[in-house]
């Protein structure tokens, strides 16, 4: 194997640099809005509603929304940076440096969802140290947590790398984040038990892969879940490998980026 | 070997089913600059799109310093600058940040000091720290320049540099490729511009509707299918030629006061010289005369005025 035809991480390296750098660039949409909104969720539904909600599974209901915040920002913010962050050169034409480059399909993927996961995962945190503030939190399996945040952060930066590859306009690069995305999250158990609901929905609910997530998050943190940790554990990766063979076959391909 | 790009057999059918491009058997020699000449929707961008790995090819195979565009990708593109057409930069970076992105993208090592040479070159090192979206037209063409050499190409494509450029960065630009001509870094060019072409190309292919209609010398071409005319300004206006003179097939003004004479390097045609005495033995004198090539342009539209 001829020196050229090594790994190239310098461009790895350049692409994750300038995604980072676009971060630190836009802070004010990727990191003080996030944790405005969230803020926000506190106080209305911690302190003004939650007040007058019952502990669930013991669990104060301020503290026992935390992780279910945590990871509706983590998806949504997971998918909007990865699929901006390949849509936009896309949209400029500046895509054709990305594409005369001597770097693979792994490489660019390794760039772009190491970009967008590690920006959602720094959120994930500065979300966490925010709800500090608000209410007492304690987390028991640390080592899940971690776990459980890396896992959606980069599968769900591939989805949303997907769907930028995808999306042909604007409007596109929105909607499944707006019609399919936020719909999930919210009904995937962010805000209550899924045991709360009536026998049919909660019969529906577990074909919401969200809930799985959010279920197997909660627990890392209070040591209770909705179903049980082994099988949110491989519904995550059983999402991430979708998106896995998504991907190899968009570059087997060319799909929507060498025509 | 001596050509550094080696196309063979390349076609290109799009998805809706246009045939951009037909059969495409092309070398480039090392160290010339190349003039790919062709009407807009020719195929010209398709070609060097498919060579930078843009496009993906119908079939055939593109070798670059013998490298193969598809087996061998990263040797092949880390030879490869291109300036696209289309002014297609991150709007919110800055000069200096775009720049040494493009460098690392194609595995260089960081070198301040040459991508700092690059943009002084460019006449951007003013602008190093200005985002790419306050920069005027010309200074982002120069940018896309700076971006493309960034990473020291072996070969440069450059896809209608000067479409909407003005004078003095033409010039600049013209000056930049023959001092990268000078390091040894072969150029190709698209363009309508046929000037363009005539003031810098070793070599000239004309491409039409997908094919390759010549490729040859510039010089040899000129001299092949170019023409010259000489116009003799007379003494005294004449009503008509000549019989004497029909051979020639002249042309005369309408006040009868000019004569043009229009002949070729390569037609049978009587030389000057003997218009000149037969001009003479019929009496007819002229105050003065003048002759002139046929420019690159006019052999280009002549040559696809003759395309079917």
């Amino acid at each position: 194997m001829t020196l050229r035809a090594a790994p190239n991480f310098r461009a790895v390296w350049a692409i994750y640099r300038v995604e980072m750098a676009r971060a630190f660039r836009t802070v004010l949409q990727s990191i003080i809005s996030p944790v405005i909104s969230t803020s926000l969720y506190f106080v209305v539904f911690g302190s003004a509603i939650g007040s007058r909600i019952n502990e669930i599974d013991g669990i104060a209901y301020g503290a026992f929304i935390v992780p279910g915040l945590m990871m509706l920002s983590l998806l949504t913010q997971s998918i909007s940076n990865a699929s901006f962050a390949i849509y936009f050169p896309k949209f400029v034409g500046s895509i054709y440096e990305l594409l005369s480059a001597p770097v693979s399909y792994l490489e660019i993927i390794i760039a772009y969802v190491g970009g967008a996961a590690t920006k959602s995962i720094i959120l994930g945190l500065i979300i966490l140290a925010t709800a500090a503030l608000f209410v007492p939190l304690r987390i028991e399996h640390p080592f899940w947590m971690i776990a459980f945040l890396v896992l959606t952060a980069v599968t769900f930066s591939l989805f949303g790398f997907i769907i930028g590859i995808w999306a042909k306009t604007f409007e596109q690069l929105q909607l499944v984040p707006l019609l399919i995305v936020t719909p999930l999250t919210f009904l995937g158990g962010s805000f209550y038990s899924i045991h709360m609901l009536p026998g049919i929905w909660k019969t529906i609910t577990l074909f919401n892969p969200v809930v799985y997530l959010i279920s197997g998050f909660r627990w890392s943190f209070y040591g209770k879940a909705d179903v049980s940790v082994g099988v949110s554990l491989g519904m995550t990766l059983v999402f991430l490998a979708i998106c896995i063979a998504i991907v190899a076959w968009i570059f087997r391909t060319g799909y929507r980026l060498r025509n | 070997m001596s050509s550094i790009i080696s196309i063979s057999g390349v076609t290109k059918t799009y998805a809706t089913g246009f045939k951009a491009l037909k059969e495409i058997n092309l070398d480039i020699e090392r160290g010339e600059i190349f003039a790919l000449l062709g009407p807009n929707g020719a195929g010209k961008t398709t070609l060097i799109s498919i060579v930078c790995g843009i496009v993906n090819r119908s079939s055939g195979s593109v070798t670059v310093d013998g490298h193969d565009i598809s087996r061998d990708y990263r040797a092949a593109r880390s030879l490869i600058g291109l300036v696209p057409q289309e002014l297609t930069i991150d709007a919110f970076e800055t000069v200096w940040a775009t720049v040494n992105y493009s460098r690392g993208l194609f595995g260089k090592a960081p070198n301040k000091a040459f991508v700092e040479k690059v943009l002084r070159d460019l006449s951007l090192w003013e602008k190093k720290d200005s985002k790419a979206i306050t920069l005027s037209g010309g200074m982002k063409r120069r940018l896309m320049i700076a971006k493309a050499l960034s990473h020291e190409p072996r070969v440069l494509f450059l896809d209608e540099p000067t479409a909407g450029v003005d004078v003095e960065l033409r010039q600049d630009m013209w000056a930049m490729v023959r001092r990268l001509r000078e390091d040894g870094v072969t150029i190709i060019l698209t363009t309508h511009y046929i000037e363009e072409a005539e003031a810098m190309a070793d070599r000239v292919g004309v491409i039409n509707k997908g094919e390759i209609i010549l490729v040859e010398d510039k010089a040899e071409l000129m001299r092949k299918l170019g023409r010259k005319q000489m116009r003799l300004e007379l003494r005294a206006p004449l009503a008509a030629i000549p019989d004497g003179l029909s051979r020639y097939a002249l042309e005369l003004s309408e006040d009868g006061s000019e004569l043009t004479y229009t002949y070729d390097n390569q037609s049978d045609r009587p030389g000057v010289a003997s218009l000149i005495r037969d001009l003479e033995a019929a009496g007819i004198q002229f105050r003065d005369l003048d002759t002139k090539n046929s420019s690159l342009e006019e052999i280009f539209v002549n040559l696809l005025r003759q395309e079917p």
